[in-house]
């Protein structure tokens, strides 16, 4: 007899088995669901940021997140530019501003950024080919993966006709699309150049900017001019690399909300559920066997072999039933994707680490089945 | 193998218990009983008189309690789990429910016992499982699953199992009582050659009438105390 005895014993009975790899399935999906969600929402709020073409960023340090940027004074992209290695340096004003959707007078908060248009430091679809746009007086480009309660606007600009609107209460015009996408910060954005900004937001001091973006010379030795710029530059600015951005608002999301919190959560409960159900599976194997067990007692079978060929099973249960349970998050992502607009993606990582759960979650299921043994006494089958 | 004359099985002064305190209750009292190789032995008894309890004792299923239980020379009594294990592993078990494992075929279930046997080289394993299911008349069933065998079958098959490694002690309750006369005479027949040529020793707990003729020695127990010790045959102990 070739195959272990753990693999001929689950799949005799063909039933329970299928139930078996659609519970595990599921407790993976419930888990691949809530990392993905995280991920992707995590991944939407630093989508802009991943998408500055910057070497260093100055931010205040009294900024918590792109939700609560606080200005700060504009010199010291001056006094950046005065450091060695620094090759350029561009700032990026944003805030939000209240829009009106033409087509139905319905109001709802966006983000508004200002920048210089010969100086762009974004890199995003659609972005650099419409840029002159913003030159035009109160021109913006909008982002055509803003949610649809802002109006229908790619669908009219595409179909050749110009689309006015209002923000907090003045008339502008959209000149072009571009593309970014939602996060918690705001589910809608628009792009203008730094003076149009000042004219929609005129109680902004136009000598204050939220973001500064430094490019250094490719000679430049990194950690050696970003010391420099911290040394020379007072302490109501932050000097920060790119990662360190991305972190810094990843972070924020991450910690000081409920978000993080309830995706764990919703994990937990994902692999307690697993568990439950491989246990409630590898129980029921046993108990059902009992007879058989006790009589390979009797005639001399140890207790570690018995042992040994729970955890069989439930290593093999564990990763048969993970393979339904990736097949059909995958499906559920591209869906889920197609309806969030979020960045929803299955990554290599996160398929290893639930295989890992999976694969804990079938051994401690088998660690409390393995007590069900002990009631295998082969004195009571005389 | 040739065995010596040293009884297989020598039960001294075997007293047992169940319960504790007040309700203690003496199960066996003062069983004294040798049993050679080659001997068959039929156990007899009403239900209560303590047989099964015996059996299991005799069988490294339980520990003893009080008394002295040799099983090949080796003492049950004191033994660790690690030694009755090894010791269960030279007594060939056939149960009154067969409990073959449903997921095995007739030849698996066979060779999960003689997996067990350290004289049985592996690559003989499945050759010596269908030879034996052979010889109960199953040779045409070895990759039959238990659910497709008759009541009878899969008796044969758990007999097989027990003796697929010639072992020098068997203990069977009720090996007869699922079967038919034909196939319970085919079953003793085979126990009987058994007892002849691997001079093995066999204790049958039994009610079935019709298989007395085999044995060498008729025991009777009552009330936890072994009676009449009648001999069929006049065979030496």
């Amino acid at each position: 007899m070739k195959a272990p005895l753990a693999w001929l014993q689950l799949i005799h009975n063909k039933p329970r088995l299928l139930v078996a790899l659609a519970g595990i399935g599921f407790a993976d999906l419930l888990m691949f669901l809530q990392l993905g969600f995280q991920a992707a929402l995590f991944e939407s709020n630093v989508k802009l940021h991943n998408s500055f073409q910057g070497d260093l960023f100055l931010i205040s340090p009294q900024s918590n997140a792109s939700v609560t940027m606080k200005p700060f004074s504009r010199r010291r992209i001056y006094q950046a530019l005065g450091v060695e290695g620094v090759e350029s340096a561009t700032s990026v004003s944003m805030d939000f501003a209240i829009w009106k959707n033409p087509e139905n007078g319905q109001s709802r908060g966006l983000l508004v950024f200002g920048l210089n248009p010969d100086s762009n430091p974004l890199d995003l679809p659609n972005l650099s080919e419409n840029i002159e746009v913003i030159k035009r007086q109160d021109t913006y480009l909008f982002d055509d993966l803003s949610r649809p309660e802002f109006g229908s606007i790619p669908a009219v600009l595409n179909q050749g006709q110009t689309v006015t609107a209002e923000m907090d209460e003045q008339q502008i015009t959209i000149g072009g699309l571009f593309s970014l996408g939602a996060s918690f910060a705001a589910d809608g954005n628009v792009i203008t150049s730094d003076i149009n900004f000042h004219h929609l937001f005129p109680h902004r001091n136009q000598g204050l900017i939220d973001i500064g973006v430094i490019q250094l010379n490719p000679t430049a030795h990194f950690e050696s001019v970003q010391k420099t710029l911290k040394n020379h530059l007072p302490p109501d600015v932050l000097i920060l690399s790119k990662a360190e951005f991305v972190a810094w608002e990843k972070q924020y999301w991450q910690t000081s909300t409920a978000i993080g919190f309830i995706f764990s959560l919703g994990v937990g409960i994902g692999f307690i559920v697993g568990v439950l159900i491989v246990y409630q599976i590898l129980y029921t194997d046993v108990s059902d066997h009992l007879p058989e067990y006790a009589t390979l007692k009797a005639m001399g079978y140890r207790n570690h072999y018995f042992i040994g060929v729970i955890f069989q099973e439930a290593v093999l249960l564990g990763c048969l039933g993970y393979l339904p349970g990736v097949s059909v998050t995958m499906l559920l992502y591209s869906l889920a994707a197609q309806a969030t607009n979020l960045p929803i993606l299955m990554t290599l990582s996160r398929a290893v680490l639930v295989l890992v759960l999976t694969l804990i979650m079938c051994i401690i299921s088998g660690l409390i089945s393995v007590r069900r043994l002990n009631a295998a006494d082969p004195a009571d089958i005389f | 193998m040739i065995r010596d004359q040293k009884a297989i099985v020598e039960i001294s002064n075997l007293h047992h218990f169940f319960g504790k305190g007040t309700i203690k209750k003496q199960i066996l009292s003062n069983i004294n009983l040798k049993i050679q190789g080659g001997q068959i032995i039929i156990l007899m008894g009403q239900s209560g008189s303590g047989k099964t309890t015996l059996l299991t004792l005799m069988g490294g299923l339980r520990s003893v309690q009080k008394g002295s239980i040799k099983i090949l020379g080796k003492e049950l009594y004191g033994a660790s789990s690690n030694q009755l294990v090894k010791i269960r592993r030279n007594i060939g078990y056939i149960f009154q429910a067969h409990n073959l494992l449903k997921f095995l075929t007739a030849s698996q279930n066979v060779q999960m016992s003689a997996k067990l046997n350290k004289m049985i080289p592996s690559r003989e394993i499945q050759q010596r499982s269908h030879a034996i299911l052979e010889s109960v008349g199953l040779g045409q069933r070895v990759n039959y699953y238990p659910d497709a065998l008759s009541g009878g079958q899969k008796q044969r098959v758990a007999i097989a199992r027990a003796l697929v490694g010639s072992p020098p002690l068997v203990l069977a309750d009720e090996p007869t009582a699922a079967l038919d006369s034909h196939s319970g005479r085919d079953v003793v027949n085979l126990l009987q050659k058994l007892a002849k040529e691997s001079h093995c020793a066999i204790l049958i707990v039994t009610h079935d009438n019709r298989i007395l003729d085999i044995a060498d020695q008729i025991i009777y127990m009552e009330d936890g105390q072994l009676m009449d010790q009648y001999r069929t045959t006049q065979m030496s102990v």
